[in-house]
Formats: C-alpha cells, sequence, structure tokens
C-alpha cells in the first residue's frame, strides 16, 4: 500500500458522502424544504460524518497503518514538548545501544564474520597441539613441507610461509634515502591455496617461486610509497640495493598481518625460495586447504600417521621422526580466533548489560511519566480511545526513542570502530576490518526494535491493566505512590543495581588482572631501553673454520666499533646486539644438556635461542649472574653459554649453574653466567628455557641494536642515526622502538577488554545511579504533600531526611545482596581470563559494595536534602 | 484486544443481512449509495432505515470481496456520484446468502410455533 494511493481513496470517500449529502438535500428541497433547512436535515439524518468515514475506511484493511502514522506524529510531538525528558532518554540510548553496536561489529569481525578467503571453512592451521602463537614450536622444515605436499590425501594443497620475518627486514633503496620495509615470505602456491588473486598484476608464477627477485606489493604500501602508481607492475624497484620485479598488487581485503600477526603491518610478499632455508630448520608455518568433502578429524587422524614420516633435515637421516606427534590441524579460524572468543563473549555480556540497565533506566522513566500522564490517558479513554490503542501509543513513543537513541548510537559506534580499526597497535586479529556493515546496521535494528518494546512494555502494561479510577486517584500529586506502581519501580532499580554489582565485579577483576600483569618482573627493564634495525656489511663465512674464524673476527671489529660510537652519544648508558627481542620474534633449538650425563636417546628440552653481543643484556637491563659475553670470546676461545634460571636449576638442580659445562650440538660449552627469568613469549605464561649465545663467538646474525638511556627515544634517535650513518651511509632511516612499545603490545588485548569493560562497568554504574536517583527524586516530588505534613506535625529535618536515604539504601543492599551472588557465579565463569586474580577477590568485591553503597547513598541524599527542605506551608498550599 | 464498542456491535449484527440486501438492490441496477437506502427504505415500505454508518461500510466491504464494482458517474439529477454495480461473484453471493437466509426463517419459524410441551422434552 501506497501512503498517496491512501489520500486519494480518502477523498474519493469524502466526495462520495458529499454527494450522498448533496442528493438527500436535493431530494428535501424537492418535497418544499429551504436549502438551508434541507442540508441541515441530511446532515443529522446521515449521522456522525468523520465516524462514518473512519468506520468505512476501517473496511480498507488500511487503517492500521494510518494509525500508526497517527501514533508517531502523536509521539513526536508528545516527546518533543517534553525536551528535558527525551534529551536524557536518548542520550542514554545512544550509550546503551552504542557500546552494543561497537562490541557486535568486534565480535562480527573477528568470531563471526568468515576470514576473507576463498571457502574459508577449509582452510587449516597445521600445527603442534596447544602451540598457540609461539612460533617457535609451531614451525617446520621445508623438507617436511615438501613431503607433506607429496604424501597427504586430505588437501588440495598445502601452503606455507616463512614465519621468522621481523619487521622492517628489507630496505626500498633507489629513491634517495633508503626506507625500511616489511617484507614476507610465502610459498609459491600461497595465494593460490588461499584463493586470493592479484587486484593488478598476477601472483607468482611456479617458476618464480624457485627463482624468487619478484615481489607483490600490499595495497595499503603500493598507495603509500608508490601513490597507487598503475604502472608499476612489471617494473623493477630495489630492495636492499637489488632489483627485484613487482609482479602485482595485492587487493586491499588481504592483510597478512590481520590474520596471521595480528597488530603488525606488512608491506610487501615475495616467493620463498625453499632451498634459502633448508638448512634453517623449523622455519615454515603451515596452511592446508581441505579436499571437498574431507573433515577436520580425517585431515587430523591422517597427521598423526603422517607427519612421524618426516625429516626434521634429509640430510641428517636420523632426523626422521622429529615431527611425531607435532602436527593437528585445527580449523584456521579457531587458530585466529580461538582464543578470543571467551575475552569476546565476556565483552558482549558485558554490554548486553549495559543495555539491560539502560533498558530498566527507560522503563522507570517512563513509569513515571505514564504516571503523570494518567489524566491524559484518562481523557482519551473516556473520549473513547481503547486501551489497546494507548498502550500501541506507548509502545510508538518508546520505539521513537529507541529509533533516536539508535541512530545517534550508530553515529558513536561509527566513530569508535573507525578509530579502532586505525589502532594498529592493537594485537587483535582482523581489526583492522572492523566497520559498521550490512550485519551490524541489521544487529542495530534488532536490539533498537527489542529494547524500544522491553522498555515500553512495563508502562504500556501499567496502563492496560491499570483501573481508570486507581489512576485517577494515583495521579494526584501530593500522596504516596499506589502501592504496585512503587513495587514496580524498587524491583526495576534493585535489579538494575544487580547488574552494576556483576558488571564492577567482572571489570574490577579483569583490572586486577591487568594491573598484576603490567607487574610481572618481566627479566628486563622495558622503560629505559630501546631498539633499532641495524645493518652491517660484514657478512660471516661459515665454510671452513678458517673463513669463520677470520670473517667473524672481521665482524667482531665492525661490530665493536660500531658499539662504541653509540656508547659515546650522548645520553646512552649501554648498548648492544641481538638476533631476537623478548616478545616479539621467537626461535626454539634443542636445549643443552649436562656433561657427563646420560640421556635416553633422541631426548631434547627445547630452549629459546638468543644470539647476542657483549653489552646487550646491561642494554636491555637483565639481570645476569656471572659474567657477560667479552669480545674475547672468539672462534678460537673457550666455547661459552648463558642460560636463564629456568634452564639452569633444571640442568642443575639446588647448584650454582655458573662454572658448570654444558653440551649444546655436541660441543661443550662452558656456562659463565645465569640471567633471571626473562619473558621471551608471552608475558602470561612460563619463560621456559633460554639460552644465550655469544654473537662474537657462534656468528649468528644479531642486527638488533639496543640502546639504555634515560632519555626519551625522540631525544635519543637523532644522534643515533647520526652515529649509524658516520658507519654506514647505507642504514635506512628506522624508527628507534622502545622496548616499552613491545612490551605494550604484548599486553594490548589484555588492555583492550580491561579498558572495554570497566568503561562499560562506569558506564553501568552512572545508570545505575542514575536510576536511583530518578526513583527517589520522583518518589519525593509526589509525596511533597505527605511530607510537608509530617513536618507540620513536628517531624525535623533529620528525621525526613533519614527515611529517605534509608529506603534508598535499603533498595541498593538488596540489589547488592542479589548481585553479590551473580557476581560470584559470573567470576567464576571468567575465571580463566583472570591473572594473579582469584574469583573470589576479596578486594574487588569489597571495593565493589562500597563504591555501590557511596552512589546510593549520594543518589538518595540529593533528594533527601531537598525533601528536608520542604516548607510545609507551601507544601500544603500548593494543592 | 479490547472490547469492539457498542456503535461496531450493530453493524456487526446486521452484516449478512445488509449485505444480502444492498446486491439484492443492486440486481435491478446500478445504484448509489444514497440510492441504495432511498431503495431499500421505499421497498420495505418504510420500515427499514438503513444508517449510512452501517451503508458505506459495508459497500466499501462488498467493493473489497469484489462482489460488487464502483465507478462515479452522473446521476439522473447530473449530480456525480459513486455507483454501485453487481459482478457475477455477487450474484452467486446473493444466490447463497437468499438461500441461508431462508433456510434460518424457516428454523426459526420452527422453534417459533412448535408445541410447548414438545420443545420442554427436547430441551
Amino acid at each position: 500500500m501506497k501512503p498517496f494511493e491512501l489520500s486519494r481513496r480518502k477523498k474519493d470517500l469524502a466526495e462520495e458522502i458529499e454527494s450522498h449529502l448533496k442528493m438527500a438535500t436535493a431530494d428535501r428541497v424537492a418535497r418544499g424544504e429551504s436549502p438551508a433547512h434541507a442540508r441541515r436535515e441530511a446532515m443529522r439524518e446521515f449521522g456522525n460524518i468523520p465516524l462514518v468515514a473512519d468506520v468505512t475506511r476501517e473496511r480498507w484493511g488500511w487503517l492500521r497503518f494510518e494509525r500508526l502514522t497517527q501514533d508517531l506524529r502523536y509521539a513526536l510531538r508528545t516527546l518533543g514538548r517534553d525536551r528535558g525528558f527525551t534529551t536524557v532518554a536518548v542520550l542514554i540510548l545512544a550509550l546503551g545501544i552504542g557500546a552494543n553496536i561497537v562490541v557486535f561489529s568486534v565480535v562480527h569481525t573477528i568470531l563471526l564474520r568468515p576470514l576473507p578467503f576463498y571457502q574459508p571453512e577449509r582452510l587449516v592451521w597445521i600445527a603442534p597441539p596447544n602451540s598457540g602463537h609461539d612460533l617457535s614450536s609451531s614451525t617446520y622444515s621445508v623438507d617436511a613441507y615438501e613431503d607433506l605436499r607429496l604424501m597427504n590425501r586430505s588437501y588440495e594443497d598445502v601452503t606455507a610461509y616463512y614465519a621468522f620475518s621481523t619487521p622492517d627486514n628489507v630496505k626500498l633503496t633507489g629513491h634517495g634515502q633508503p626506507v625500511p620495509a616489511t617484507d614476507i615470505s610465502v610459498a609459491g602456491n600461497f595465494f593460490h591455496v588461499l584463493g586470493i588473486s592479484a587486484e593488478l598484476g598476477r601472483t607468482f608464477t611456479n617458476e618464480e617461486a624457485r627463482t624468487g627477485n619478484v615481489v607483490m606489493l600490499t595495497h595499503a604500501y603500493w598507495k603509500s610509497q608508490f601513490g597507487g602508481d598503475r604502472s608499476i607492475v612489471g617494473k623493477t624497484i630495489a630492495l636492499n640495493d637489488k632489483p627485484i620485479t613487482v609482479v602485482g598488487v595485492l587487493p586491499e581485503s588481504f592483510d597478512f598481518g590481520a590474520v596471521f600477526s595480528p597488530g603488525s603491518k606488512v608491506d610487501m610478499i615475495d616467493p620463498q625460495v625453499m632451498n634459502d632455508v633448508r638448512e634453517q630448520g623449523n622455519t615454515l608455518a603451515f596452511i592446508g586447504r581441505l579436499k571437498p568433502g574431507v573433515t577436520l578429524e580425517q585431515a587430523q587422524s591422517e597427521a598423526t600417521t603422517l607427519f612421524p614420516k618426516f625429516y626434521w633435515g634429509k640430510k641428517f637421516p636420523e632426523s626422521i621422526g622429529a615431527y611425531k606427534d607435532h602436527a593437528r590441524p585445527i580449523f584456521l579460524k579457531d587458530y585466529v580466533s580461538g582464543a578470543l572468543r571467551r575475552s569476546l563473549i565476556v565483552l558482549w555480556g558485558a554490554v548486553g548489560m549495559i543495555l539491560l540497565i539502560v533498558c530498566v533506566n527507560l522503563s522507570n522513566l517512563l513509569l513515571a511519566r505514564t504516571a503523570t500522564r494518567t489524566k491524559e490517558f484518562a481523557l482519551r479513554i473516556s473520549l473513547g480511545a481503547r486501551r489497546g490503542r494507548l498502550v500501541r501509543q506507548l509502545l510508538t513513543e518508546s520505539l521513537v526513542l529507541s529509533g533516536a537513541g539508535a541512530l545517534l548510537g550508530l553515529a558513536l559506534a561509527y566513530t569508535a570502530t573507525f578509530w579502532l580499526a586505525h589502532q594498529g597497535s592493537i594485537a587483535l586479529p582482523l581489526m583492522s576490518s572492523i566497520r559498521v556493515d550490512g550485519v551490524v546496521l541489521g544487529w542495530t535494528v534488532l536490539i533498537a526494535v527489542v529494547v524500544g518494546l522491553l522498555f515500553g512494555l512495563a508502562p504500556g502494561l501499567k496502563v492496560s491493566a491499570g483501573n481508570l479510577q486507581e489512576a485517577l486517584k494515583d495521579s494526584s500529586p501530593g500522596t504516596s505512590a499506589g502501592r504496585n506502581h512503587e513495587r514496580l519501580r524498587t524491583i526495576l532499580v534493585v535489579s538494575e543495581v544487580a547488574l552494576a554489582c556483576v558488571l564492577i565485579v567482572g571489570a574490577g577483576l579483569l583490572l586486577r588482572s591487568f594491573l598484576h600483569v603490567l607487574d610481572v618482573d618481566l627479566g628486563f627493564q622495558p622503560a629505559w631501553s630501546s631498539s633499532i634495525n641495524v645493518e652491517y656489511a660484514t657478512p660471516v663465512d661459515f665454510k671452513t673454520k678458517d673463513s669463520l674464524s677470520r670473517t667473524i673476527a672481521q665482524r667482531n671489529a665492525y661490530m665493536r666499533n660500531m658499539l662504541q660510537q653509540i656508547s659515546s652519544v650522548a645520553g646512552v648508558d649501554s648498548a648492544g646486539l641481538t638476533d631476537n627481542l623478548p616478545l616479539l620474534r621467537n626461535r626454539g633449538w634443542g636445549g643443552p644438556t649436562v656433561k657427563g650425563k646420560t640421556y635416553p636417546k633422541g631426548y631434547s628440552h627445547g630452549a629459546f635461542v638468543y644470539m647476542i653481543s657483549p653489552g646487550y643484556l646491561k642494554a636491555i637491563g637483565m639481570r645476569l649472574h656471572g659474567r657477560d659475553f667479552a669480545w674475547s670470546d672468539t672462534p678460537t676461545s673457550q666455547n661459552v653459554i648463558i642460560l636463564n634460571k629456568a634452564a639452569a636449576q633444571a640442568l642443575w638442580p639446588n647448584e650454582d649453574a655458573v662454572g658448570h659445562m654444558a653440551v649444546l650440538n655436541d660441543e661443550d660449552r662452558l656456562v659463565i653466567g645465569v640471567i633471571d627469568d626473562v619473558h621471551g613469549t608471552n608475558i602470561e605464561g612460563d619463560p621456559g628455557w633460554q639460552m644465550y649465545l655469544p654473537l662474537t663467538q657462534w656468528g649468528g646474525d644479531g642486527t638488533l641494536l639496543v640502546v639504555q638511556s634515560k632519555l626519551t627515544p625522540a631525544q635519543l634517535a637523532p644522534g643515533i642515526m647520526n652515529a649509524l650513518r658516520q658507519i654506514d651511509p647505507g642504514q635506512p632511516l628506522t624508527e628507534l622502538r622502545p622496548m616499552q612499545s613491545v612490551v605494550d603490545h604484548a599486553n594490548s588485548p589484555r588492555r583492550f577488554f580491561a579498558v572495554l569493560v570497566g568503561i562499560f562497568a562506569g558506564l553501568g554504574l552512572l545508570l545505575a545511579s542514575l536510576g536511583i536517583y530518578g526513583v527517589i527524586s520522583y518518589s519525593i516530588t509526589r509525596q511533597t504533600q505527605e511530607i510537608g505534613i509530617r513536618m507540620a506535625l513536628g517531624a525535623t529535618r533529620e528525621r525526613v531526611q533519614y527515611g529517605v536515604i534509608s529506603k534508598t539504601l535499603r533498595m541498593a543492599l538488596i540489589g547488592l545482596a542479589v548481585g553479590t551472588i551473580a557476581s560470584f557465579a559470573v567470576a567464576r565463569a571468567i575465571s580463566s581470563m583472570l591473572f594473579g586474580t582469584q574469583p573470589s577477590d576479596p578486594a574487588t568485591f569489597a571495593g565493589m559494595i562500597v563504591l555501590l553503597t557511596g552512589v546510593a547513598f549520594i543518589a538518595g541524599y540529593l533528594p533527601a536534602r531537598r525533601a528536608s527542605r520542604i516548607n510545609p506551608m507551601t507544601a500544603l498550599r500548593s494543592n | 484486544m479490547a472490547k469492539k464498542s457498542g456503535y461496531e456491535n450493530r453493524i456487526e449484527l446486521m452484516q449478512g443481512t445488509l449485505d444480502m440486501l444492498i446486491l439484492k438492490t443492486l440486481q435491478w441496477g446500478e445504484q448509489h449509495g444514497y440510492g441504495i437506502s432511498q431503495a431499500i427504505r421505499a421497498t420495505s415500505s418504510e420500515v427499514l432505515q438503513v444508517e449510512t454508518g452501517s451503508l458505506y461500510p459495508a459497500l466499501h466491504r462488498l467493493e473489497r470481496q469484489g462482489w460488487v464494482k464502483a465507478e462515479w458517474k452522473k446521476s439522473d439529477s447530473n449530480q456525480r456520484a459513486k455507483f454501485y454495480k453487481i459482478t457475477a461473484l455477487g450474484k452467486q453471493q446473493l444466490a447463497s446468502d437468499y438461500e441461508r437466509w431462508g433456510r434460518m426463517v424457516a428454523t426459526i419459524e420452527a422453534i417459533m410455533t412448535a408445541t410447548g410441551s414438545n420443545a420442554g422434552s427436547e430441551v
């Protein structure tokens, strides 16, 4: 039905009635009546014209729609008249609905939406069981990769990427100052397996996968670095002074970092030449695409029989079986977001509670309004309005309110999601693709309608159930509100307080967990150290023992000179080099054993490996017992090693490990120092075994320069860059990255959840206190006369105040009691998300009780003060 | 839903009969609302007065059900009016209405003329 057709038909009906009247009048005139009299009589005979029109229109079946527009117009008019109420209601709704939209868009992006790949439900992540996001143990060798591709029956194909790329690992040269960029190397079939096609150009060919020297740019990098130049495809760019051909540009929807390494950006992707890393051990992360019809369980059972047949390296025939029990495919989606599911659901629950509190608050506000509008309703009923119509009117009003709230909430949410999507530093997957899309809009409409109906229901029922007579009596100000009314409102406030309890306890526990995490002794001092990527052009030649010592000696001289130059920069306290920083990339090897002790065949305990220069431990602030590496530790001197406490104590329980001989890769190494455990892979977990090897002796690549300084990185950077450029003019302009940012990045998911739940708890508290205030304040207004009489009869101000406050606190305490019980249940449910905090943490519970009681007291005190200032004479006169 | 107002109840009561009367009137030829009410009044010797509040809703309902068709035309007295015309469907409806009416009258008649003792034993 169309509105314009409705108006046409209305006109038609009016004409029909008019023609009836004209004919009747004409007949009467023909019978000899005067025209005026005839017209009057005809109209009298016809009856109530609007009513006839109304009843007739009802036969069209359109009246529903007509009434809706009527109700809508009326609702807008009433709400417009009561601006204060409308503003408060819409604001409260906007906050509640807005928070829900934001969280839903996060949940939708991370949990619900399929990954942005072709048939993502068939993609699996192949890694050891429970390896989580620790790279050290979730990667495989090239030989294993090739065997898996050949021998499996479950997958259409298996692809891989090199898991140990560092940020800014290449530099774009050839355009003035070198610019650092981040490159990820992937197997040649990577895009084919994921189902990604190039936005421009093409993906890698099989030939290119063998030879390398080609690259694909990510959409963002293409835009920012090459200004979106479409002719870039086929051109050559210089990476690390080598010519590399750009074969394509990736689509905007493909964000490697968002899926595989949350919170980091990737600029380009090149094919991994497998032979380059064949000797490097476990370097590849696996992704498989299941054949249609193959279930995950089938793939899992195949993995248990297939993986033991793979070699760590075919050069070492005894390395067959290195991957026994070392592979369990899981859905890629579960790998990406599985660990976050619980946190997100908790977050979702928290905003759901906010929405409930909002509903309760709005119910209360509307109930109060309904009470003052009883006369209006009584009038409408006596004029013939049905109760159903009034209920519909009230629901229309509440839907208009929730609709307006949803619109404003949508605007808030849009801003918030935009902000979140551009926070590159939050280590949550897919964050950059968070937005308000169609599904989110649908969700918004749904909650707006549900919320509108929910909070419109209480006043609606009130009106439909109410007795007109009683309503009229109830509405006379000055007496206590009707008992039913009062009880309903009290129940609402009590439930509001209980909900706030649960929110505050949840937020308190998460916040305390977060504080505990911040308090964790990381084993190093992030506050004072920063790191920067450096280059050095003195490669180590591992071919022969001689070439090794010679090239290492050259490089040691270079490194030593560099560290001296850096140390002399104003403000630098100490400096050192490392290949890996804690909490960033990690790498695991078979750990050391005790010399002279026999181990069962095939025994190996994994340990994280760090190659460091002399001075590094001091620069990053690790606490060392024993001696640091020295420049005199070279390939020709005694082999040395530094262990962390966990490894040292496991190898030499109840003994000082320093001075003992360990065995690593069949070579003796003297333990010269033990450091306090460093959180190398994550902050909340067990540090595991760590070993530190001297760059000066081993010859690994330590390209991360760490400096300790009391200056800020910004103050420090120019001096450092200057010194580095003096040594090597080709040093790209890389950022001096504070270690604190690395720690913050590692903490960001927890911070994200703690802060959001904290905000929601604050919102819940605010709304609950508004609710208490509203109810008490309203009942004071209605009891003005009663209080006036009591005061006239001798009640003191204190007595009146006491009465109001004790009433408030009584409500709050019931809410607290209910809420505390509910909080215990909720706290237990989220216990796995807590860190160093008991679900029944007394401080949190006590804090919540004090906070809520305090807020309830204030919310009651303000109206109580007003009550005690009532002038009995004015109060009695005012009616 | 709240109960219907008394006004509408009267319409509901008359519905079946009124429909039949309107359709019957239209069988003689197309007619406008005023004409229908006048015709019913005249043929019933002024006994039946059709209220406009019942007539127009009924006409619009009959139109919606496809039993009558409406058209704007000039009347004999040169007055523009909406003329209703019975459709084939309407004629069928009239026949079945009339038949039902006849049965109802016969049934009511039977009850009204039954002997008291007989009725007593039946109930």
